[in-house]
């Protein structure tokens, strides 16, 4: 083979392998926003307590993907989580529409499912999901039952 | 008087082990400081990229994107168990990235470019084309040897990377396209989880190591090789055998450090 040719080569060897250690490092960064969904829509949800929920997580409706989480913040007046969601554009909810936090199984990872409502006005983008319920935290759960359990006893 | 026997001779043998190990260490040194002063002749370096590189690649992008389906398979099926399929991506590529990555891809370079560097020099030496460049006032080490190393010491990274994500891209096929696990799951829990420093760069600094490794025991076990068939034939099975003891060695080591 000529040198030009092994050049060439060891070239295009060198830059595969570089481009696979940026891949590996962006860590596939923003493929599933570029391949998963289409068109989409904002919408803010304001809960009081998010537990775990992360960006990138999925927004539910009915069981089905119909969106994602873009990003969370706290709303330092309020103090309420505030939640930007991103939904696709061939879904369309009512202004009513409730949102809540739901974990996958016992301890899978957590989501957002939303409940339609009966309002015949529909969600704008940009508009906010007022109707929230928080997520469930396990410790809050033991320690209401603990707290329950103890004021049974001193009953007895 | 034979028990005495007994101690005189096992005495040599160690001698005869220290004096190995002195002659390997002597023979790293020197070959580490030659393939500096490689850099000199670019030339026969990009010729051994080549060599060692660019035909390596072929075997280790179909192991990589195997390795990545398997892992994916076992790996939700392990995890549908506890109903956690969303972290097969993490699973996926925390298992790629730290372990098999680096590992694999240094057993089969071992396998594949090792056994052909130690050939060719055993093959070297046999024919007397080693001896002539000494006579020749040419250092066959410097020449022949040095830009071996250096090659697939910088080859060695670049294939476990392209080993990685090619087994990400398996994992996801696998899990995502086939099985339909959420692709938004898969890779939120993956940059969730995954370090770029503490995994992405440990497991680089692995495959750095893992290329010095394979390349100095294939370069050293070829140029001490008896000059003859059946001395070539032997060299490049002890290649394969120390350089693969050696990798799963050094890899315990490694993440007893690094991840501790």
């Amino acid at each position: 083979m000529n040198r030009k040719g092994v050049d060439v080569l060891v070239g295009l060897f060198v830059l595969l392998g570089f481009a696979a250690l940026v891949f590996l490092a962006l860590r596939a960064g923003n493929m599933s926003s570029s391949l998963g969904l289409g068109e989409t829509y904002q919408v803010v949800a304001k809960f009081d307590n998010i537990g775990g929920l992360k960006p990138r997580a999925a927004v539910r409706s009915a069981g089905v993907v119909v969106g994602r989480v873009v990003s969370v913040s706290l709303d330092d007046q309020t103090f309420q989580a505030v939640v930007r969601l991103e939904l696709d554009t061939r879904y369309k909810f009512p202004k009513d529409t409730s949102a809540k936090i739901l974990t996958a199984g016992l301890l899978g990872e957590q989501y957002i499912g939303l409940e339609p409502g009966g309002d015949s006005a529909l969600l704008a983008p940009g508009g906010t999901l007022t109707l929230t319920q928080s997520a469930v935290v396990l410790e809050n759960i033991i320690g209401q039952f603990l707290y329950k359990s103890a004021a049974e006893g001193d009953k007895k | 008087m034979n028990s005495a026997g007994t101690v005189s001779r096992a005495l040599s043998w160690l001698g005869d082990r220290m004096a190995a190990t002195g002659r390997a260490t002597r023979f790293f040194l020197r070959l580490s400081y030659l393939s500096v002063e490689s850099l000199r002749r670019p030339r026969l370096i990009i010729d051994q990229i080549h060599f060692i590189g660019n035909y390596s690649l072929s075997i280790i992008l179909v192991s990589g994107l195997l390795i990545g389906f398997v892992l994916g398979l076992q790996g939700y099926y392990t995890l549908r168990r506890y109903g956690s399929e969303e972290a097969l991506g993490l699973l996926v590529t925390l298992s790629l990235v730290r372990e098999l990555g680096p590992v694999v891809t240094a057993l089969l370079f071992a396998g594949r470019a090792g056994t052909s560097l130690t050939a060719e020099v055993g093959l070297m030496k046999a024919g007397e084309q080693i001896d002539a460049m000494e006579m020749m006032a040419v250092d066959p080490v410097a020449r022949v040897l040095a830009p071996r190393y250096l090659a697939a010491v910088i080859c060695m990274p670049l294939l476990a990377a392209l080993f990685s994500a090619l087994g990400v891209l398996g994992g996801y096929l696998v899990g995502v396209v086939m099985i339909g696990v959420d692709a938004g799951a898969f890779w939120s829990q993956m940059q969730g989880g995954v370090d770029w420093l503490r995994d992405v760069g440990n497991g680089v600094a692995k495959s750095v190591v893992f290329g010095f490794t394979v390349a100095f025991v294939a370069l050293h076990v070829g140029y001490q090789a008896e000059a003859t068939p059946e001395g070539v034939s032997r060299a490049t099975t002890t290649t394969v055998v120390v350089a693969s003891l050696a990798i799963l060695a050094l890899d315990f080591i490694l993440t007893a450090l690094m991840f501790s």
